[in-house]
This record gives structure tokens, C-alpha cells and sequence, in this order.
């Protein structure tokens, strides 16, 4: 019979060592008693020294679950551990096996024994007990931890407040940092530390930051449990807090807004409709088609985009409209398909710069899918209202010619968005009489799966764009 | 009036914080102040200080600036016609609170919203100074959450971003049309636009420069917002419908519902209404379905007539149990996509079951040991030992689980 005994302090590292020795001399669990220092020594237990020989190899994730499952108060800890890298020694796939019981268990106490750690983490309470004038400000904290919990969380405290002195008293090991260098003494009793100001500030802060009007006592202790309620300064106030809420939430309600009825946006939408053209300053234009709520697309959207180029163009390119970058931009034509748009325009000797682009509809039409947006083609009614502005904006740029891409284009243009493929490379006429010039929208050609339709549909595109430099010549 | 002590001020300006949601400190970049030369640490998953007896987190010291308010929003405590003490933190006291309350181990850091005084801008740059002191004079690693003023000058937002973990701006209420009509200051496709710009922004602060440098961070725990639930009369197919859009659209982290509750001094007199806090948990869970579950939004809201959730039984086993005739689920041969509609299997078990399902078939007990909650979970499985019978397709099924009907009491 072979016995181990951990010590209170370098727990995780005495297993592992101890376990690593067994494992090689191939020491079966049943010969193995293990202990820690408070477990009784057991008269029948002879200690033979194990002979090391060779290496052994352990899944990682047994090794990272074992040193936390070290730290569990079950005096059947280390035999449970050892018993189970022992099958693990032949089965090394039993690790991902979450059904097996033996697994099942071990993941359990590591489970409970991360959650002591959380609770440290969030429950530990510092009092400032430094002299004034002190290099270095120094703070101590009294805390019971559920199990021995103390040793693997205290790097956590290092991490955060290495700028200062502290020391965590437990009954089970005490953690002391001082001027950046930390260390673990053996457990104490509570000592008393001196009152600190800031402690009455975080009761009242505790005290207001409370809805009565919600009151959820059971969620707040499932997460909170009571036995940590003696060493918090804010607990002391908790029952006092419950009893006087429901008082509290009535006077509260009593005293309660009254909200007045939803109307209005229908009937200023209606309003709207009943004008038969935008007229207003001509530097209001823009502004006005960002407050646009003649249809529901505004209420999605982030902003109208509306449309940008210089006052006198001779070309105006009436896209269909804004996609997912330019409605968060507010500006047209930014995103891949306007991207497209300038390399062919460049390729054709289009002068971009001299061009006014709008869209057919000013708001991004869409519905969520996911994380992202997928665009949705406007109906004709959202078209339609949205006329008011094409027709606004045209009127102030009075273009030599319209060049319509896509069918949301041609149908605001026209009133018409049947047979584009057909209709591209026509000329066709406004009620006004401006010429328009059909074509594809190049996000159909960014949308054609087949190379081959797409170079086709993409020379054609640019012979279309060619046309339209012709035309204003 | 005398002058207002510290702790009168934070009684004041705390209890003017509640109504936000929001207390996360989570999902931010990892970092630590080993080096001796800061405050504070943070690592990556949040970390609850305390619980309130409403069972709410406190992680954040979550407090305004100031209460003083020039807009008039109806469902705010903070209103300008509101008769609430009002109070005002100088930008030293806020720092001082966070970093003492910091050093004791109360909070994770600070969620700093406000009142509009003066201006927008006036407002915002007070907040951004708080920050700015925080990191650079205090040299606070902890987290920062900065509520942003939506018609605040871009520099300042962008400034706040390069300071706080997290911005948030809340489009308060589930419709434009709400907001138009309670919060009559406030401009929806405003607070989008803002939203907008943060998405932009932080896109931006993702692309290398040519000489292969990044740039600095821009607010690394991204953007969040609140809804209002019950103070105007959308149903849950609108609100659920609102924030589908506001997490495609500027990638939020999360979107926090909060229950209308009644507020003390208040314009006029509102029947006695109780925070629909049953609504706000399932609106929660249904947010969970729609990211993390691959439901679609109309597959949980389609499940009743009017729009509304299920009060009585969570929104996953609301749609199991009407969709009765995809069940029961073979767990050693369905896919990931509908183990992860089983009611009663989360994502943690759903994984489980993947990996031990590569080595050996598994029984009903195993389901047990993986964490999943058989209680709902076996009417609509078969296992190893395990098949349901006529349970699927029992008449009764829903009533065992949604609660008893209440019984009337004697008055």
C-alpha cells in the first residue's frame, strides 16, 4: 500500500507530481491512500517510496480539470482523480465522453469549485487599513471560501490590484501581497480590521440602485446564496430592503405617468400624399427627403440617402436603392454594386465626377437575417411615394439625359418595370420630356453566378454606359 | 438649499441609474495592471459584485452625472417637468467614487450615463472628461460604459469610443411612432443614425493602415441599447421584430428590454400596473432562440394569434408544442440544428451529445449527466431506454407544464 499526503498549500502541484510517479510505476488506484493533512494517518498504510520510470502522457484537458478539482473539499478528491486517469491511461477519448459517470462527477466538483472562485473573485470586501502617507495604500479582506478556493483565485487579485498592498485572511489559507510579491500563510481566525468611510457610501449606492417595483428575492440568492452574506456590508440592509418594497413600488405607482394614445403618423402621411410636387427652398431639398415619412421603409431604415453630384450635371444615374454601407453612411453609391458602377463608368469614359447618382427609393428596404441584412427589392407603392423626390430632384439638376439602372429605376422613371432585359439599351422618354437611357444595375452583374453571363452582361453594361457618353456629346 | 453631501448626491443620482438594464462588463479586451503601474484588470467575462433583492447585477457603479434634464420625455424619472431632487456629480467626485469603490473590490468599473444639461455637446464632453481622467491621470484598466448623447459632435463619440469598453444609446421605445409621441425631444432615425456611425467607426478601427499598423480600438465591447416593454402597445412580434433589425443592422451586442415600471413623481395618474416582468424574461429568452438557436423571428411569433409570446411556458417549448410532428428526436441521429430544438437542451448539451455520440450510442441516464433538463426534454426525445410513448402526442402535454390556473382568493 502506497499513501500520499497534500499539503494545504501547493496542492495542485504535489498531485500532479505524486500522480505522475504513480502513474509511471504503474501503481493501480486500489494500492494507492490518499490524503491531505487533516485526514487521519492510516494505521494499516505502509509507505513504500515509488521508483519513477519513463514518461506519461495525459490528455491536457484532464490536467486543466484536475488542477482545478484539487482545489474541491471532498476528502475523495485525489483518489477519484487518480482512479479516473487511470482509465484514461487506456482510453484517453473517455475525456470527451460528458455521459460517464466517473467523468460526469469530477466535471461537477470542477464546476463547483470554478463557481467558489467566481464568488471569491465578486464577494471579497477590501477595508483600507493603511497608515496616510504611505507609499503604497494597503487594504485586507476577511473571507470564508466554500473550499479551498484561496490559492488558485489569489493570481486574480494580483492581476487587478498590483498597485497596492492587500491580503485576503480565510480560516482555510490566507493570501498576502505585498510591494508586488505574493505569498500564502496558513489560515486564522477573523481578525478585526478598522472601519472604512467608503463602505457607507457602497451600503447607500446598494440601497438605490434597487427597483422595489422588481422585487426577485429567489433570483438574487440563487446567485448570491446567504452564506456569504456575513461577510458583505451591503447584506446587513437586504431584509429591510425586501419588507419596505412593496410600499415603496405602490407609492411609486401611484404616482405613475399616464401615456397618451399612439395616432398622428398616418394621418401626416396622408397629408403628404396630397401635395403633387416638392416645392420648397432649393437648398431644403436634402433635408426634407431625410424627414421623409411618406412610407413605412423609414421606420427600418437608418436614414434617406438621397442623391449627390454636382447642381448642373448633365447625367443624372438613377440607381434603385441604397444598400446595407450606404445606409449607414447616408451617402449613394458607396457600397460593392456603386463600386462596380465607377470602375466600368471609368472604363467607358464616363466622367463620375460630373455625374449627379440618386436612387430610385431613398431608404435601404431590407429584412434581418442573421447578423447581416439582406436586401429586398421596393414595392411599387414604396416606389411611387418615393417619385416625389426622384421628381423633386430632377427638376433642380434638369439632366440632358437619365440613364435608369435596373427595373426599380425604369419604374420610378417610367411607371414601368417589365421587360428590362429587352428595354436595356433603348432610349425612352419622362412625361417632361428628358430622354432615359435603360440598363442593367450592376448589382445583377454582381449577382450572376455563370463567368460567362457575367462578362456578357458586363459588356454589355459598359456599352450601355458608352452610349450615354455618346448621347450628351 | 445646503449643499449636497457626496452621499446625498449618489443616493440621488443612483436611484436616478436603476431604470437602465444594462449592468454587462463582459466581452471587452483582456488586460491587467501586473505591471504595478495601474488599476485594475479585465477578464473578459464579467463579473456580478452583488444582487439586488429585484435580482438584478450590480457590476458597474451605474450612476448619471447629473438628473437635471431638458427634455421631457413621459416615461423618464428625469424629465424637465419631473419634481425629483436633482442633483449634479463634478467630474472629480465620479472619479474618485470609481476608483475608491474599485480598490474595495466592489464593482467592475463604471457605467456613466446623464441627464442633457445645457447641450448636447456640454453634456457629452463632461462625460468624455470623466473618462479621459479615469485612464489617463488614474490610470483605470477596468471598464468603462459612456451612454452616449445621440446629437452629440462626432469627435466626442469618437473619443469616448478610443476611452470606454462599450457605448450605448437606448432607441427607448419598440416603434418610431412611440418615440415621437413620449419622447417628443428625441429623433429616432437620429438615434440610428448614431448607431450607424458606430458600426462604421468601428469597421474602420479594424482595417490596418498600408504600413500594417491598427489602429487603436474603438470601443472593444461594441454597442448595446434598451427597449422599453409595456409603456406603448407593441406586441412582441414588433418589439422582437425592431431588435432583429438593430442587431443586423449595427452588429449590437445585445439589445436590454426592461419592463415599464412606474416611476415616483409623475405628470398624472396611471392606473396601478405592475412591471410585466414574465414578458421581459420570455422577450429575453426569445432573443436568445433568435441568436444563438437559428429560430426565425416569425417561427416564435407565429406560435400565438395576437403577436404576443407564451406567458405561460418559455417560447422554445411554445414552438415544440405545436410543431409536435418533428418530434420525437432520435438523440443519437438527429442533427445539431434539432437537437438544438429540443426543449430543455442548450447549446452546452447540445455539444455534448455531438461528442460522445462520435464513441457510443447514448441512454437516457447519460442525457441526465450532460446537464440536460429531461423534465421537458423527454417528451420529445428517444434514447438509449428511453421512448416516449403517447407522451408526444398527449392531449394534455401543456398543462404539464405551465402552471396550475390561480386559484381565487378570498377578499
Amino acid at each position: 500500500m502506497h499513501r500520499a499526503v497534500m499539503p494545504p498549500i501547493g496542492t495542485a502541484q504535489a498531485w500532479r507530481d505524486a500522480a505522475r510517479q504513480f502513474l509511471a510505476a504503474g501503481i493501480p488506484p486500489e494500492a494507492i491512500l490518499w490524503g491531505d493533512t487533516t485526514t487521519a494517518p492510516d494505521l494499516f498504510g505502509e509507505v513504500r517510496p515509488v521508483r519513477p520510470a519513463g514518461h506519461v502522457t495525459v490528455p491536457r484537458s484532464f490536467i486543466s480539470m484536475a488542477s482545478t478539482v484539487v482545489w474541491h473539499s471532498d476528502p475523495e478528491r485525489f483518489a477519484r482523480l487518480y482512479a479516473f486517469l487511470w482509465r484514461l491511461k487506456d482510453a484517453p477519448h473517455l475525456m470527451t465522453d460528458r455521459g460517464d459517470a466517473d467523468l460526469s462527477r469530477l466535471r461537477s466538483m470542477e464546476k463547483n469549485v470554478h463557481r467558489c472562485q467566481h464568488k471569491m473573485k465578486a464577494f471579497v470586501r477590501f477595508r483600507e487599513i493603511g497608515v496616510e502617507d504611505a507609499p503604497r495604500r494597503s487594504f485586507a479582506a476577511w473571507f470564508e471560501p466554500t473550499y479551498h478556493t484561496v490559492e488558485p483565485t489569489a493570481d486574480f487579485f494580483v492581476r487587478r490590484f498590483s498597485d497596492m498592498d492587500w491580503r485576503i485572511f480565510t480560516p482555510d489559507v490566507s493570501a498576502v501581497f505585498e510591494n508586488g510579491s505574493l505569498s500564502f500563510r496558513e489560515g486564522q481566525e477573523k481578525p478585526a480590521l478598522p472601519e472604512d468611510a467608503s463602505e457607507q457610501l457602497w451600503i447607500t449606492y446598494f440601497q438605490n440602485i434597487f427597483n422595489p417595483a422588481r422585487l426577485m428575492v429567489k433570483a438574487m440568492q440563487s446567485e448570491m446564496p446567504k452564506k456569504y452574506w456575513k461577510n458583505m456590508p451591503e447584506a446587513a440592509f437586504i431584509p429591510q430592503m425586501i419588507a419596505e418594497a412593496p410600499a415603496r413600488a405602490r407609492a411609486m405607482a401611484e404616482a405613475a405617468p399616464s401615456l397618451p394614445p399612439a395616432r398622428m403618423a398616418q394621418v401626416q402621411a396622408q397629408l403628404a400624399a396630397h401635395q403633387s410636387a416638392w416645392e420648397g427652398p432649393k437648398d431644403a431639398l436634402a433635408k426634407d427627403i431625410a424627414a421623409c415619412t411618406r412610407c413605412p421603409l423609414h421606420c427600418n431604415a437608418t436614414q434617406a440617402v438621397p442623391g449627390e453630384g454636382p447642381m448642373d450635371a448633365d447625367l443624372m444615374v438613377v440607381g434603385e436603392q441604397p444598400g446595407d454601407q450606404e445606409d449607414l453612411s447616408g451617402r449613394p453609391f458607396v457600397g460593392p454594386a456603386g463600386q462596380l458602377f465607377d470602375k466600368i463608368a471609368g472604363q467607358a469614359g464616363l466622367e463620375r465626377h460630373k455625374t449627379f447618382v440618386t436612387n430610385a427609393v431613398k431608404h435601404f428596404k431590407f429584412t434581418p437575417r442573421g447578423k447581416r441584412r439582406l436586401h429586398q427589392s421596393p414595392n411599387g407603392s414604396e416606389i411611387q411615394h418615393c417619385r416625389w423626390w426622384l421628381d423633386a430632384e430632377i427638376a433642380q439638376v434638369r439632366p440632358k439625359l437619365l440613364l435608369g439602372m435596373g427595373a426599380t429605376a425604369a419604374e420610378g422613371l417610367t411607371g414601368r418595370r417589365a421587360g428590362i432585359l429587352s428595354r436595356r439599351g433603348t432610349v425612352e422618354q419622362t412625361a417632361s420630356g428628358t430622354p432615359i437611357l435603360l440598363t442593367l444595375h450592376p448589382s445583377y452583374l454582381l449577382r450572376l453566378p455563370d463567368p460567362k453571363a457575367k462578362a456578357d452582361a458586363t459588356a454589355q453594361f459598359r456599352d450601355d454606359l458608352a452610349m450615354a457618353v455618346k448621347l450628351l456629346d | 438649499m445646503a449643499k449636497q453631501t457626496v452621499e446625498q448626491k449618489l443616493a440621488i443620482l443612483s436611484d436616478a441609474a436603476k431604470y437602465d438594464a444594462s449592468c454587462a462588463s463582459s466581452g471587452s479586451t483582456k488586460r491587467d495592471s501586473r505591471d504595478g503601474k495601474g488599476l485594475g484588470s479585465n477578464e473578459g467575462s464579467g463579473i456580478c459584485h452583488a444582487y439586488a433583492p429585484d435580482g438584478r447585477c450590480i457590476s458597474l457603479l451605474k450612476i448619471l452625472m447629473t438628473n437635471f434634464c431638458i427634455y421631457d420625455c413621459s416615461y423618464c424619472i428625469n424629465r424637465a417637468s419631473s419634481n425629483v431632487t436633482r442633483a449634479r456629480f463634478s467630474v472629480d467626485e465620479v472619479v474618485k467614487l470609481t476608483i475608491e469603490f474599485y480598490r474595495r473590490n466592489y464593482i467592475e468599473g463604471l457605467f456613466l450615463s446623464s441627464g442633457v444639461i445645457r447641450s448636447p455637446d456640454a453634456t457629452m464632453s463632461d462625460m468624455v472628461q470623466i473618462a479621459r481622467k479615469l485612464r489617463h491621470e488614474e490610470n483605470f484598466r477596468g471598464y468603462i460604459h459612456l451612454k452616449t448623447i445621440p446629437d452629440a459632435a462626432p469627435e466626442l463619440i469618437a473619443e469616448a469610443g478610443l476611452l470606454a469598453d462599450r457605448l450605448s444609446i437606448n432607441v427607448e421605445l419598440p416603434t418610431d411612432a412611440a418615440v415621437q409621441q413620449y419622447a417628443p425631444e428625441k429623433k429616432p432615425e437620429q438615434i440610428r443614425k448614431a448607431m450607424a456611425d458606430f458600426r462604421l467607426r468601428k469597421e474602420v478601427s479594424k482595417d490596418k493602415s498600408h504600413t500594417g499598423k491598427r489602429p487603436p480600438r474603438f470601443a472593444p465591447a461594441g454597442q448595446s441599447t434598451q427597449m422599453i416593454i409595456g409603456a406603448d402597445g407593441s406586441n412582441d412580434a414588433a418589439i422582437l421584430g425592431q431588435s432583429t433589425r438593430l442587431y443586423s443592422s449595427y452588429k449590437l451586442k445585445r439589445v436590454y428590454y426592461s419592463a415599464f415600471s412606474p416611476i415616483s413623481d409623475s405628470s398624472s395618474k396611471l392606473p396601478l400596473i405592475r412591471p410585466p416582468l414574465q414578458r421581459e424574461h420570455r422577450l429575453y429568452q426569445a432573443d436568445w432562440l433568435l441568436r444563438f438557436y437559428d429560430f426565425q423571428l416569425d417561427e416564435i411569433t407565429s406560435v400565438t394569434a395576437d403577436g404576443n409570446l407564451d406567458l405561460e411556458v418559455d417560447p422554445k417549448l411554445a414552438w415544440a408544442l405545436v410543431h409536435r410532428e418533428v418530434f420525437p428526436l432520435d438523440v443519437n441521429r438527429a442533427t445539431r440544428e434539432m437537437l438544438l430544438r429540443v426543449p430543455g437542451f442548450g447549446v452546452k448539451t447540445v455539444n455534448r451529445i455531438l461528442s460522445t455520440r462520435c464513441h457510443r450510442a447514448l441512454r437516457y441516464e447519460d442525457l441526465i449527466r450532460m446537464g440536460a433538463s429531461m423534465k421537458k426534454a423527454r417528451s420529445f426525445i428517444t434514447a438509449g431506454g428511453w421512448s416516449p410513448g403517447g407522451l408526444t402526442d398527449s392531449l394534455d402535454l401543456r398543462a404539464r407544464f405551465a402552471p396550475p390556473p390561480e386559484q381565487l382568493t378570498l377578499f
